[in-house]
């Protein structure tokens, strides 16, 4: 054969693709969650927050550092055991969003105590004086205040999802990545990496421009 | 309406007491001042009265309410009755400014027919019914405190207490303001609560005053006796910096007094009738004329040479003029 993408099969990379975005959106929605409210109690048993809690703040604290720590790559391998409980294999889509979500999960639950911090202290204090129980001052103040950085750490944590899905290709869990090490780089089939880069590429860019555009649409500031 | 007894507060950690033995009492419908330099303990206080702080010691009485013994639930049934603003606004920037202003009545938990009825007419009061859709971000300082004033009185207090409230805006925009908070009080009956550092903003709008140095109470009383005769340093050093030096100091003979006109007498054309009168020469060295709330006033520090001065000042007297002797001088 020759040509220029002579190696490429559309099915195969259509199949691909599809197979990255069930991973993508499948795990995103888990993340958020279970990251959101993580984040959420992560700032407020933080010091000098309405539920300060020094010892439940440096438990969550602590176990959101250790998963952050372990490469995700050895994470994937790590948690076979508990995939397969969780949902009866370690292979395909299915398998992968467990160790997926394991890996992204305390990352946005970080960026969201972050953005939570970024609230003006100010705002939060009108809202007690105003007579807003903490669940009220929580929902109706803190989070919608929050709202422009809780949508740009959603964005971020996306874009670090669609690698990790590419690294979960490498323990039989498809999509693009799989296609790329196996064709591209097992079989020196450099024309399907090349399309499998930019596929993902696009797709990275995507995400941040909708990304961009949520945040410019919830932002008054 | 609020009653503070023997009030002290202490934070975790820190060094000394934010308010030490602070006893006052503010009367329903009065505006009462509380002056004081940064950290003498204004901001303690002010949250002590909305129980967004703890009292360490002494009791602090709302509206016929221990703030201290309070419940969650009497804690913001009070807080609805006790409106507050902010040097800052606290405005939510994710929301409009009508939602701003609906906020507390959602937290109460009125219905959205109610609570769009009253925040139109909470933005007609402070002028800002064109603003309903705009968000805080475009709006200017003085807006966006009229929208905080708005958003203080949603749910109809008895109270409102400011929080240093015009320290962020222009001279002009606190006038406005101040007029606001001045109208407020004659118009609902409120009763009013501000602290500042700023003795022109206790001048125009307070009917009286306290002043806090390092979390103490040093001097309170009608905003015209502090005003005019401060009696600590502190009191001194704030009328001071409103006003200037009153220009006591000046080395000329004869004997200093300073002169307090108030209310008609700050108009009579009293020194001029004195002088021919008594035979007595007067030299004006400092003098200030200017209003408290509604009424004038005026003092004149004269240098008296000559004549009869016992009989200029007898005379003074008799027609309601406070006289202060500053200096013997040399007779």
């Amino acid at each position: 054969m020759s040509g220029l993408l002579a190696n490429i099969d559309w099915a195969d990379i259509g199949q691909a693709t599809i197979d990255t975005l069930s991973m993508l959106g499948g795990s995103m929605v888990l993340t958020v969650i279970l990251g959101l409210p993580l984040g959420v109690i992560l700032f407020l048993t933080g010091k000098g927050q309405m539920l300060e809690n020094r010892l439940a703040n440096g438990a969550l604290s602590l176990v959101i550092n250790i998963l952050r720590s372990v490469p995700f790559v050895i994470l994937l391998i790590v948690m076979i055991p508990l995939t397969v409980a969780l949902v009866g294999t370690s292979l395909g889509v299915a398998g992968a969003i467990p160790p997926l979500v394991a890996g992204a999960a305390p990352f946005f639950a970080r960026l969201v105590e972050t953005a939570l911090r970024e609230v003006d202290k100010g705002v939060i204090e009108a809202s007690f004086a105003m007579g807003a129980k903490r669940r009220q001052v929580v929902l109706g103040a803190l989070l919608p205040e929050a709202m422009p950085g809780l949508i740009a750490a959603a964005t971020v944590t996306a874009i670090a999802l669609v690698s990790y899905t590419a690294m979960a290709g490498v323990v039989g869990a498809g999509g693009l990545g799989d296609l790329a090490i196996r064709f591209g780089y097992q079989r020196f089939q450099t024309d399907v990496m090349v399309v499998t880069v930019v596929a993902l590429l696009v797709l990275v860019q995507v995400l941040q421009m909708v990304g961009d555009a949520a945040v410019r649409k919830v932002s008054h500031r | 309406m609020i009653t503070f007894q023997d009030v002290s507060k202490t934070y975790a950690g820190g060094a000394r007491a934010a308010l030490n033995g602070v006893s006052l009492s503010v009367a329903p419908g009065e505006v009462y001042g509380v002056i004081g330099a940064s950290g003498a303990g204004k901001s303690t206080l002010i949250r002590l009265i909305n129980g967004l702080e703890k009292p360490s010691g002494g009791k602090v009485i709302v509206d016929g309410d221990d703030v201290a013994g309070l419940g969650v639930e009497g804690l913001r049934s009070l807080r609805r009755r006790v409106g507050m603003i902010f040097q800052h606004f606290n405005l939510l920037s994710s929301k409009t400014v009508a939602g701003n202003v609906a906020f507390p009545l959602k937290l109460a938990g009125v219905s959205d027919a109610e609570a769009k009825a009253r925040t139109a007419e909470l933005l007609a009061r402070v002028g800002l019914s064109d603003f309903a859709a705009k968000y805080p971000a475009q709006l200017s300082g003085g807006q966006k405190q009229r929208v905080g004033i708005a958003r203080a009185l949603a749910t109809g207090p008895k109270v409102l207490l400011c929080d240093e409230a015009t320290s962020a805006l222009d001279p002009e925009t606190t006038e406005q303001i101040l007029e606001l908070v001045s109208n407020l009080n004659r118009e609902l009956g409120l009763t009013i609560v501000l602290i500042t550092h700023e003795m022109d903003v206790v001048r125009r709008v307070c009917d009286r005053v306290a002043v806090l140095e390092s979390g103490k109470v040093v001097e309170a009383g009608p905003v015209e006796d502090v005003f005019l005769h401060p009696a600590s340093d502190m009191a001194r050093r704030f009328v001071t910096e409103a006003e200037g030096a009153p220009g006591d100091g000046a080395p000329i003979g004869g004997r200093v007094v300073r002169l307090t006109f108030k209310g008609e007498a700050t108009y009579k054309p009293i020194l001029g009738a004195v002088a021919r009168e008594t035979g007595v020469d007067y030299s004006i060295l400092g003098g200030r004329i200017h209003r408290l709330r509604e009424t004038p006033y005026g003092q004149l520090t004269l240098a008296l040479t000559g004549g009869d001065v016992d009989a200029a000042i007898a005379r003074f007297q008799a027609d309601g003029v406070r006289v202060d002797l500053v200096s013997e001088g040399d007779r």
